[in-house]
């Protein structure tokens, strides 16, 4: 099913992107990537460190792997475009993840600012990908401003409670042409399955990974219900139904389709 | 506002001791915990429920912080003091230590040492004493920090709001300021004389210091000097909260320091044990899972260990409490004992080999 998708002109491959800053050691990077195939990474820019005396993240990361740059910590737009601007330098990505948490509480996206980051942004000349909390009108006014994605969360970050946020990111994959990234709130496989299912083009996950026992089979199972719920997405999925259905349909007296004029469409 | 608030909580603490609940499992069960909750989490003194608080504990702290340690370093330029706090080694009425301040050029060499050794987050700290360590002299320490770090706390004598935006500008990013203990009566007893004697212009330092453009506050209370602590951590717990609440871009973290009595000039009676500690710390987390949560090295070596991933989300490593003594040694006496004399690179090794990753940055200076 490796059939490849394209988001901000690049091919991809795996629908599956992992964020890098809660993992208890950036080793486990490159073992990741190799069983899981993931082409993106998401990299906070307050975390890059080439002065560290521990670990800098950029040392395990492969060349071929496509950066995302990350400005959490961010607090209104102008900051969050000099820190996308700092992390491109140092990362040489173009990539960039607008994250604007004004809220330490809930880590909640400030939508409005974001719209801002982001129009600054893509004017400059970067690949942006606004983080929000979901919101249709919002989601048009940055693909509108020219968003590489969408980037709704599933539920709030760290929280591990699946797509929560369900009945409103269904209208953004329904309306919105740009591909649309379900973003924090994965706990599990089966929340990653589930945003597939529900069409999303690919998701992100931080929290679950990185805090498993063993961060690099999780991310494995995780892949694998990434891959599983697009196959179902894309062959379409059965509508659920509340009752069974009757081997003699109630409708069956309408048998005679010829004989029906009012049916008689060409 | 918030004295308001404190005045409030005091008899609402004073009240539910009368009574309590136990129903502790649905209280860990649940997402979001009361305050009621949170008093019944403190108060329960049963070593199997500990257990479950600390689970809980460390959930939320993985979930919402990462596997990650924060590590900083605090930098004494300056002990003189003015104030008569009888708990404290810096005191005015200590006439056994030295007094000391950093010219700038040590200042420099302290900090490039500190540089040295990784750290990227700094705690600049100076007595109380607007002669000696006035406002713009702690400006140069920021001003000069700036070269070297990312982030740049301060922990100093209470300012103004017109102050705390002088060193926003010369590049300060947050502040720490303990109330100590949020009990007027008591605190009023405790400290003698001086500036810090005033009780409201203290508490309300966090606020203008938010005011004045600082994107991280860390507050606490010094846990010992009340022999009713858990209302001193309640109390703690209440104000962060507040501050959480009403400023919702700021970093808001706290400090739970454990009084040591052989610092003190008074006699200090009551003595929070490691298990009231650890209950204090998982407790908290449990009420604000989104708090920093610091601990420092005047915690033993096997607390600070053991405390990793159980709510701890920054801890100083390698510290010393005199003025100076990273470029230079020292013999002075420090404000406190430092009870984990570790060095950085042994601070860093345990904290890997507790499964969480060591991280000396946690903001891109713009």
């Amino acid at each position: 099913m490796d059939k490849e998708f394209e988001i901000a002109g690049k091919k991809l491959k795996s629908r599956f992107f992992i964020g890098t800053g809660k993992l208890p050691t950036y080793k486990l990077i490159p073992d990741i990537i190799k069983k899981t195939g993931i082409e993106v990474l998401t990299v906070a820019v307050r975390r890059i460190n080439p002065a560290s005396k521990v670990e800098n993240i950029m040392d395990y990361i492969p060349k071929n792997i496509i950066i995302m740059v990350n400005t959490s910590g961010a607090r209104n737009a102008d900051e969050a475009v000099k820190i996308a601007k700092i992390g491109s330098e140092i990362s040489g990505s173009k990539w960039i993840k607008i994250e604007i948490e004004a809220d330490t509480k809930y880590l909640a996206p400030d939508n409005e600012e974001t719209i801002k980051a982001t129009k600054k942004l893509v004017q400059e000349g970067f690949s942006v990908f606004p983080y929000i909390t979901p919101d249709l009108i919002t989601a048009k006014k940055l693909e509108k401003a020219g968003a590489a994605a969408i980037m709704p969360l599933g539920s709030f970050i760290g929280t591990n409670k699946g797509i929560t946020c369900e009945t409103l990111i269904k209208p953004i994959i329904q309306e919105i042409k740009i591909p649309v990234i379900i973003d924090a709130g994965i706990g599990r496989p089966s929340h990653a399955a589930k945003a597939m299912e529900m069409g999303a083009s690919a998701i992100l996950v931080n929290t679950a990974i990185a805090i498993a026992k063993d961060p690099v089979k999780m991310a494995v199972a995780i892949d694998m219900a990434v891959k599983a719920g697009r196959i179902a997405y894309e062959i379409g999925i059965l509508a659920e139904r509340e009752f069974a259905e009757a081997s003699s349909p109630l409708t069956g007296f309408l048998k005679d389709k010829k004989n029906d004029k009012r049916n008689n469409k060409k | 506002m918030i004295k308001e608030i404190i005045k409030n909580e005091i008899k609402f603490f004073n009240n539910w001791q009368s009574n309590r609940e136990n129903d502790i499992y649905s209280i860990i069960k649940k997402e979001e915990i009361s305050k009621y909750d949170f008093l019944n989490l403190l108060f329960n003194s049963d070593r199997n429920i500990l257990e479950l608080i600390a689970k809980k504990a460390k959930l939320l702290t993985d979930n919402y912080f990462g596997k990650m340690i924060l590590l900083y370093a605090p930098l004494y330029i300056s002990n003189f003091c003015i104030n008569k706090c009888v708990y404290c080694g810096f005191s005015s009425l200590n006439k056994n230590i030295v007094r000391k301040k950093m010219e700038i050029k040590e200042i420099e060499k302290e900090m490039i040492a500190l540089k040295q050794n990784g750290f990227d987050t700094i705690l600049i700290l100076t007595g109380d004493d607007r002669k000696n360590s006035p406002v713009e002299y702690i400006g140069e320490a920021v001003n000069i920090a700036k070269k070297y770090f990312s982030e740049i706390l301060i922990e100093v004598y209470a300012l103004t709001y017109d102050e705390y935006k002088y060193l926003v500008s010369k590049g300060l990013t947050g502040v720490t300021i303990y109330q100590e203990t949020y009990d007027e009566k008591l605190y009023k007893r405790l400290h003698l004389t001086g500036p810090k004697k005033d009780f409201d212009f203290r508490l309300q330092a966090p606020e203008r210091a938010i005011k004045a453009g600082v994107k991280e506050i860390n507050i606490g209370c010094l846990l010992g000097l009340n022999k009713n602590f858990l209302l001193d951590v309640y109390l703690t717990s209440i104000h962060a909260d507040y501050l959480q609440r009403n400023y919702t871009d700021v970093e808001i973290s706290i400090s739970y320091p454990r009084i040591q009595p052989a610092e003190s000039a008074i006699k200090i009676k009551t003595q929070v044990n490691d298990i009231d500690f650890t209950r204090i710390i998982t407790a908290t987390r449990i009420f604000l899972p989104r708090i920093g949560l610091n601990l420092s090295t005047r915690e033993k070596s096997y607390m600070r260990d053991n405390l990793i991933g159980l709510g701890i989300t920054k801890m100083s490593a390698g510290s010393k409490t005199t003025v100076g003594g990273y470029a230079s040694l020292t013999e002075d006496t420090g404000q406190f004992e430092i009870n984990d004399r570790r060095k950085v690179d042994e601070i860093i090794k345990i904290i890997i080999s507790m499964g969480y990753r060591p991280e000396f940055t946690n903001w891109v200076r713009i």
